[in-house]
């Protein structure tokens, strides 16, 4: 679904921020990008949607190639992938449903969306993810009013709606509490699953990471030091990527968590998430 | 020194490192008062002479008179409004493409050049002087008032609009143009939500002050209540002036008030 070749990153400033990058994230693959601050994880998802323009390298969507679209197309290329961001960016002074329409803007006219007359079909989908989330009651709330954890189910529904072949996550979870982290990470990657969608979740927590993902791809000043299963992260494939530490306390927990986390999360995520078959 | 007390002293930095020139600027900015306030020249006889003529002067005032000149007060009042109202809307209205160009986040370097010329040039010369400049232009009249009010507010719209803008969560816009939106859709989703708050507020301050200075720019020959009062002066007929200068306070409280009503509602 997403092809990325010899993706390379130069600031103006000079600072290399991605070097010789390739990766393939097949439809229906939720992948993590793991690393330190600054290895270059939120440059390389805003390469994929040109939110940061990439110095060289080709980005495939499909068969589309990204990075020489002209704004026209470049548009009508970002309705397909849907992001979600770490301080949730939901657009503070509009409505909850505002939020969520928005991420319809890339398919309906400028008067359309500034009268907010959007399709019948778009509210309805608006309400069905709402609903999925168990936000629906809140749709005319401001979104400033709402906690973290409701702005990025909110910011989650907002990407979702624009109906993508692939989410880019960058940070989800980094504003949470540890529960919500994990709520929030569960219910993407269970959509994923729903819509098969392919998924790069930039993530620094190396535990939830493992929990969550099928693949891991770790990144270290820019380049791509390791890709593979969640149980290949070995203390030595760790200190690769994030410098020397003691790492058997951090492999521990995780298997730890794999086994009680499952009964006890679905519990408290059911209070929550209310689970309605996705819109077709 | 003894090794058991060894205390480490801290003082906060001085703004200026070097003394002699912080000390020399205290120093400076002392004599040039001392001889500032040296040379003001007063002559006490004068004052003394004048206290009794101002007083005089003064007790003219009172009572104000509304009524022998209400036609032309009325008449002055509600020209200095049309010219505040009309100046207001038109100056806004100029001002939001001047002030969009003058953003650097959203702008393209020439026109940004090319914004923050106009709007500079605009706030260079205050209100009474755009006055004398457009009466010399085109006449007597509220509509030489009008237009310099229009470019003062469009000087003072568009910067607070461009510093707005500018100063406004990259994030919520990034979001925005994520999802593929255009322009116009980004302008209205991401970036007005985020300034209209400040900017209602903005303008009816600007309304506010467009009221003063409508009697301002009247003064000079802009029409309005300015014309009104500068007449009254010009006759002798301080009571009245008295009751144009109190309803014009009346008009300035109002305006005040409602102005701080509205923005901490819209807040």
């Amino acid at each position: 679904m997403l092809r990325i070749e010899n993706l390379e990153k130069r600031y103006q400033t000079g600072d290399l921020a991605l070097q010789n990058v390739n990766l393939d994230v097949p439809k229906g693959q939720v992948m993590a990008l793991i690393g330190p601050s600054g290895a270059g994880k939120s440059t390389m998802i805003r390469c994929v949607n040109r939110l940061v323009q990439p110095t060289s390298g080709k980005v495939f969507l499909g068969d589309l190639e990204l990075t020489h679209l002209g704004s026209r197309e470049l548009r009508r290329a970002r309705t397909r992938m849907g992001m979600i961001f770490q301080e949730y960016a939901l657009v503070e002074r509009l409505s909850v449903m505002e939020n969520v329409l928005s991420g319809r803007l890339g398919y309906v006219g400028f008067w359309r969306s500034y009268f907010r007359n959007f399709p019948q079909s778009d509210i309805d989908e608006a309400f069905n993810l709402l609903e999925r989330v168990g936000l629906d009651h809140m749709a005319d709330k401001r979104a400033d009013e709402l906690s973290g954890g409701q702005r990025q189910r909110v910011g989650i529904c907002r990407a979702l709606i624009q109906n993508p072949d692939l989410l880019l996550v960058d940070e989800p979870t980094a504003s949470l509490d540890p529960k919500t982290s994990r709520q929030i990470m569960r219910l993407i990657c269970e959509l994923c699953d729903e819509r098969q969608l392919a998924a790069i979740i930039n993530i620094h927590d190396v535990l939830l990471a493992q929990m969550f993902a099928r693949r891991i791809v770790g990144l270290q000043l820019g380049s791509i030091v390791y890709d593979g299963p969640p149980d290949g992260l070995t203390p030595e494939v760790l200190t690769q990527i994030y410098g020397e530490e003691d790492w058997e306390a951090t492999i521990e927990a995780t298997k730890d968590v794999d086994d009680e986390e499952v009964d006890v999360l679905e519990a408290a995520a059911a209070l929550h998430i209310t689970k309605v078959n996705p819109p077709s | 020194m003894s090794e058991a007390v060894k205390t480490r002293r801290w003082k906060r930095p001085p703004f200026i490192e070097n003394p002699t020139l912080r000390w020399g600027l205290w120093i400076g900015a002392a004599i040039y008062l001392a001889f500032a306030f040296g040379t003001m020249e007063v002559n006490w006889d004068r004052v003394t002479e004048g206290a009794t003529r101002g007083q005089r002067f003064l007790a003219s005032f009172f009572p104000p008179d509304f009524t022998s000149r209400w036609d032309s007060i009325r008449d002055g009042i509600l020209e200095s409004l049309w010219m505040t109202i009309t100046s207001t809307v038109i100056g806004i209205i100029l001002s939001v493409p001047v002030g969009l160009g003058a953003a650097r986040n959203l702008s393209w370097r020439p026109v940004y050049l090319f914004c923050r010329g106009v709007l500079a040039v605009s706030r260079t010369f205050p209100e009474i002087i755009l006055a004398i400049f457009f009466v010399k232009l085109f006449g007597f009249g509220p509509f030489a008032g009008f237009l310099a009010l229009s470019i003062g507010t469009i000087g003072f719209y568009g910067k607070l609009l461009a510093e707005d803008i500018e100063s406004m969560d990259p994030v919520q816009a990034e979001a925005i143009k994520s999802v593929g939106a255009g322009w116009l859709q980004w302008l209205n989703y991401s970036v007005q939500p985020q300034v209209m708050p400040r900017m209602i507020g903005l303008g009816i301050y600007r309304l506010d002050i467009n009221f003063r200075e409508s009697a301002v720019v009247g003064i000079v020959g802009g029409g309005g209540i300015g014309a009104t009062l500068l007449t009254s002066f010009d006759r002798y007929e301080f009571d009245s002036a008295a009751a144009i200068l109190l309803i014009i306070i009346g008009i300035v409280m109002v305006l005040e008030y409602s102005s701080g009503y509205i923005r901490r509602w819209v807040q």
